[in-house]
């Protein structure tokens, strides 16, 4: 296995090529269209964000990036050796089966403790460790996942609403974080949320699709984007109130955290 | 020593319980209970059709419990019915089946009752290493799959993206479970198969902190729920499957719901 003839591509760096990349995915269910001609690629250190209404198939195409669907029409490529952390939306360990943190994190990679306590530290929860897990609280499990996206020393994060279930000072704090890991780790992150204003303080890319791919861009570019208006109506016309958080660095990649412009585009958060 | 019918009754009723307590705590956290019930329901078919072909029950048991476990995972993946009313239908289509198949079978005088609650106290020498064999082959199983079927059962396309290969390891846990049901038939019977891989899971459960306690918790309640019911049957004459089920049953009520010397129930951490 390791003998391979092709040369391996690197997978972090300013030229890296993709990540991932999906090109044209189309997905039928019993005679409806799912997603139709839908394309895009996430590379090292970048934050790909897919945003859309309920039942634009967000859940789909990330399932099938995932490899757990099947598309109906086309193609994925993937890095070479590109090792996925996942997040999903939603897990609810039954009170019966006693499971401690620190056995959840192990589950499928054993690893040592140091390791463990470190990747807890780092996502804010480091004496969880041998909480049972039917104790946390929702935010406590969403950075518990994390951590468990995390062991496996991912080239590439996958998140799946990764605040749902999380207050609206949670929810800035979890993108905070996962913006903090991307710039330490240097994976990249792709996720699915329709929050939208925090979301999309936290993407180089924002992804706005509604079974098609209606617009994509810088989040800037695509809140004003008439699609995207007609999609959220409620973002309102003068842009989105984009969440901006308090960056005590620059991003080298497209990852330009700049001012947003406009009277009340800054939402102000209580943090 | 082996000679002796309540020394082969309890050393199969032990080498059942040691295996069905650790599997039941899976299906306890991977809420089976009722599909543990409608696979050993479809067990008498295989005993039926182990005369009619005059090959092993054992083997026979297994192979069909097997099979009605895998068109059970297929037929609620289609998810046309709801789970529970797909599984009232086939558990007692799948008892009735195998009784109307039993009466098929020409000259054939089975004693019902022995297959439908265990029938212990005949256990043969013979009996005794088909179970040895079924348990050793299932406990061996179990503990290769362990790691893997506790991934999935936490989350399965978390443990998917992750790499595991779930469909393998679900086929893994039907045949796991079918080889119990066929080594449990005889202690337990058909009916009352699910009771002994249940109830001692679920009693253990309060006292476990890792799911490999409960596991072998479970095994440890399983063996004293044997032992309480060979004693009992034995004592006041009661028929030894249901003796074996009431025994589980009442360390299940003791330990669970009655006031416990500086039990109080744990909180958090």
């Amino acid at each position: 296995m390791f003998g391979a003839t092709r040369p391996v591509r690197p997978l972090r760096g300013p030229d890296a090529t993709p990540l991932i990349q999906a090109e044209g995915l189309g997905l039928e269910r019993g005679g409806r269209t799912i997603l139709d001609r839908v394309s895009l690629s996430v590379r090292s250190g970048q934050v790909v964000v897919v945003i859309g209404p309920n039942g634009a198939g967000k859940t789909s195409l990330l399932r099938i990036l995932l490899g757990l669907w099947q598309s109906s029409r086309g193609r994925i490529t993937r890095a070479r050796r590109m090792r996925i952390g996942y997040m999903p939306q939603h897990v609810q360990v039954d009170p019966i089966l006693p499971l401690s943190v620190r056995r959840f994190l192990t589950l499928r990679h054993r690893a040592p403790e140091a390791r463990l306590r470190e990747q807890l530290r780092r996502v804010g929860v480091p004496e969880l460790l041998d909480a049972p897990i039917q104790t946390l609280s929702g935010g406590e499990m969403q950075r518990v996942l994390l951590a468990r996206a995390l062991i496996g020393e991912p080239d590439l994060l996958v998140l799946d609403e990764p605040a749902q279930g999380v207050d609206v000072v949670g929810q800035g704090e979890v993108f905070d974080l996962i913006d903090r890991l991307r710039s330490e780790t240097g994976c990249g992150v792709l996720m699915v949320s329709h929050e939208l204003h925090l979301v999309m303080a936290a993407a180089d890319v924002v992804v706005c699709i509604n079974q098609h791919v209606c617009c994509t861009g810088r989040p800037e570019e695509v809140s004003r984007h008439p699609e995207y208006q007609r999609l959220f109506p409620d973002a309102g016309v003068h842009g989105i109130g984009i969440y901006t958080h308090h960056h005590d660095h620059v991003h080298d990649l497209a990852g330009e955290a700049k001012p947003v412009n406009g009277a009340g585009g800054v939402a102000d958060h209580a943090r | 020593m082996l000679d002796d019918f309540v020394t082969r009754a309890i050393l199969a009723g032990l080498m059942v319980a040691v295996v069905a307590g650790p599997l039941g705590a899976f299906m306890v956290w991977r809420r089976m209970a009722y599909f543990g019930d409608t696979v050993s329901h479809s067990a008498l078919l295989g005993v039926a059709l182990g005369f009619l072909l005059g090959a092993n029950l054992n083997l026979l048991v297994t192979l069909v419990c097997v099979m009605v476990a895998v068109i059970l995972v297929f037929l609620q993946r289609r998810q046309q019915l709801a789970s529970d009313t797909l599984l009232g239908i086939l558990a007692h289509s799948a008892l009735s089946l195998g009784l109307v198949a039993v009466a098929f079978v020409e000259g054939l005088r089975v004693d019902l009752m022995a297959y439908l609650f265990g029938d212990i106290l005949a256990v043969t020498r013979g009996d005794l290493a088909a179970i040895a064999i079924g348990g050793a082959l299932a406990l061996v199983l179990l503990i290769l799959l362990w790691r893997p079927l506790l991934a999935i059962t936490v989350h399965e396309e978390l443990a998917q993206v992750e790499g595991i290969p779930v469909l393998p390891v679900r086929l893994g846990l039907m045949l796991l479970i079918a080889l119990v049901i066929a080594s449990a038939m005889q202690v337990v019977g058909v009916l009352l198969i699910t009771a002994l891989m249940i109830i001692p899971a679920a009693t253990a459960r309060r006292f476990a902190r890792t799911p490999e306690q409960m596991a072998l918790f479970g095994a440890g309640f399983g063996v004293l729920a044997v032992l309480g019911g060979i004693w009992g049957s034995f004592t006041h004459d009661t028929p030894t499957g249901p003796s074996i089920v009431v025994a589980a049953m009442l360390a299940f009520v003791v330990l669970n719901f009655l006031p416990w010397p500086g039990g109080r129930r744990r909180e958090g951490a």
